[in-house]
């Protein structure tokens, strides 16, 4: 088997493979939508939806434990320039895992990198944390604040 | 001798399509949509994941609207539908920690840091019916309080620095997988865990209660609830990374039960923990209460309840085994009742000869 190499920016493209996990279909296709025309490309891997065993760990931080199963859709697309995508997300939505293998195959090509930050990776990390920033605020306002009250002299 | 009855094909074919028709109900109401369970029947597809045992909101809301609201029928269809799914691996083990807090509270700390966080809940409500949900009408937007980000540790780890809690132990051994072999008694704690994750609420429920009233007393506080997100990973071979699939949402449950010591080791809180899909705080706290109940034989405590016999408690928390077996009851068993009627004749008949040759020899 040829192990991917090992590039400097597997931490961004990392980043990159979790917003578009999490994204919504819609988002992701809003997005492309100002990105322009998809570079040329087949599919490797049609989208295949399959089973994930998730693990907790007992107590929070002790023995790995099988908590249930989630379903999680692949797949993998080449460009016609060879960069190679993949994707991986919860569901079962095979148009989002597709989009999102092209959008990982674009990100390592070095003419399409820097359009595919700025035009899909940015926009979609901006409303995500939006979203987070709203949720967390609303959570934020129902914590409770302890007051006491001193009665009598001492 | 068998001999195979065979008919009934057409009631059955009518019968699918009445249950189709009652389903849909009335049709001057608008039907439903999978999308509006979803979103607004939110507890209960969560449940039917956590009982599914399959982390799949749409799916779990189909299931609902299909059973017609039947939680088991529901938890039986997802349970089915999983096992036509090639399986991917298993995910790196969840950090409930890094969780994006929705809820978190705890019963033995007032100020602990992150602070106590109500979320969502159904806690100090009235339960009083509000008709005006009737009326439609969109609630109000909730309140926001702006905040700098805040860590919100486990309490457990906080009491865990001072020795004064058992700690979560660290192994990475083989986990226990009882969806891929067949469960021996005694199982390992892991695999009790597996089990009651997916248990049925209602009796785990039933079980943590008879805890509580005194069938294997163990004095439990909660130490933490928390309700939110945590990201999930899965390790491929072509990737140089672990592959983010996206988030799921986890109730987490940390009971604090009163303490064990030997001549050894100082006394020290013991715990049991509850870890379940979806927001599901009274199954967590079940779950916990449980698997504390369960720890008995590790502790060196008298097994003398329901809650405590492992064998008893996994071997029918299970719904739809549970469901498969009573339910089957109704199928035909014409045959065996033949065979039994039979025989209680012939017990009555040679009783009936017993009684007349005494009353002859009288």
């Amino acid at each position: 088997m040829i192990l991917p190499p090992a590039s400097p920016d597997s931490s961004e493209r990392q980043r990159l493979m979790g917003v578009l996990a999490r994204a919504p279909r819609a988002a992701i296709e809003t997005v492309l939508a100002t990105f322009g025309p998809l570079p040329p490309h087949r599919e490797m891997r049609k989208p295949e939806t399959g089973l994930v065993t998730l693990r907790g760990r007992i107590g929070g931080g002790g023995d790995a434990f099988n908590m249930g199963e989630a379903t999680v859709t692949r797949a993998s697309v080449r460009l016609e320039t060879g960069e190679v995508g993949h994707a991986y997300a919860l569901g079962r939505d095979a148009t989002k895992a597709r989009l999102a293998a092209l959008i990982d195959a674009a990100f390592q090509n070095p003419s399409l990198h820097d359009s595919v930050i700025a035009a899909v990776f940015e926009p979609l990390l901006q409303a995500e944390a939006e979203g987070e920033r709203r949720k967390t605020e609303e959570t934020a306002a129902t914590k409770v604040d302890f007051f006491t009250m001193v009665r009598g002299e001492d | 001798m068998y001999v195979a009855v065979k008919g009934g094909e057409a009631a059955i074919r009518n019968a699918h399509r009445l249950l189709a028709d009652r389903r849909r109900g009335d049709p001057a109401v608008p039907a439903l949509h999978p999308s509006q369970i979803v979103e607004q029947l939110a507890l209960g597809v969560d449940r039917v994941m956590a009982e599914g045992a399959l982390y799949d909101r749409d799916l779990a809301g189909l299931a609902l609207m299909q059973a017609r609201g039947d939680m088991i029928e529901a938890i039986f269809l997802v349970r089915a539908y999983r096992t036509t799914l090639p399986r991917f691996g298993y995910s790196l083990p969840v950090d409930t920690g890094a969780m994006q807090i929705e809820r978190r509270i705890s019963a033995t700390f007032k100020d602990l840091p992150g602070g106590q966080v109500l979320g969502p809940t159904f806690d100090y409500t009235h339960r009083l019916l509000e008709p005006e949900l009737a009326e439609g009408g969109e609630p109000p937007a909730p309140e926001r309080r702006e905040v700098a980000a805040e860590a919100s540790p486990r309490v457990t780890d906080l009491l865990g620095h001072d020795g004064l809690i058992e700690p979560d132990g660290n192994g990475d051994g083989e986990v226990t997988d009882i969806t891929r072999t067949p469960m021996e008694f005694p199982l390992p704690r892991d695999g009790r865990l597996q089990a009651l994750a997916r248990g049925d609420e209602g009796f785990l429920l039933a079980l943590a209660y008879s805890t509580q009233r005194g069938y294997a007393r163990s004095h439990p506080f909660v130490g933490e609830i928390r309700i939110g997100e945590v990201e999930i990973e899965l390790d491929v071979p072509e990737l140089p990374f672990p592959a983010p699939l996206g988030r799921v949402r986890l109730t987490e449950c940390q009971m604090v039960n009163q303490f064990k010591g030997s001549a050894k080791a100082p006394p020290q809180f013991t715990r049991g923990y509850g870890l379940v899909f979806g927001q599901s705080e009274r199954k967590a706290m079940a779950m916990a209460l449980c698997d504390r109940a369960l720890r008995a034989g590790e502790f060196g405590e008298d097994i003398v309840a329901p809650a405590q016999d492992e064998e008893f408690v996994i071997s029918h928390s299970d719904n739809v085994q549970a469901t498969g077996f009573v339910e089957h009851l109704k199928l035909p068993h014409y045959v065996d009742f033949q065979a039994e009627l039979d025989l209680v004749r012939r017990m009555r008949a040679e009783q009936q000869e017993a009684t007349d040759i005494k009353e002859a020899a009288e």
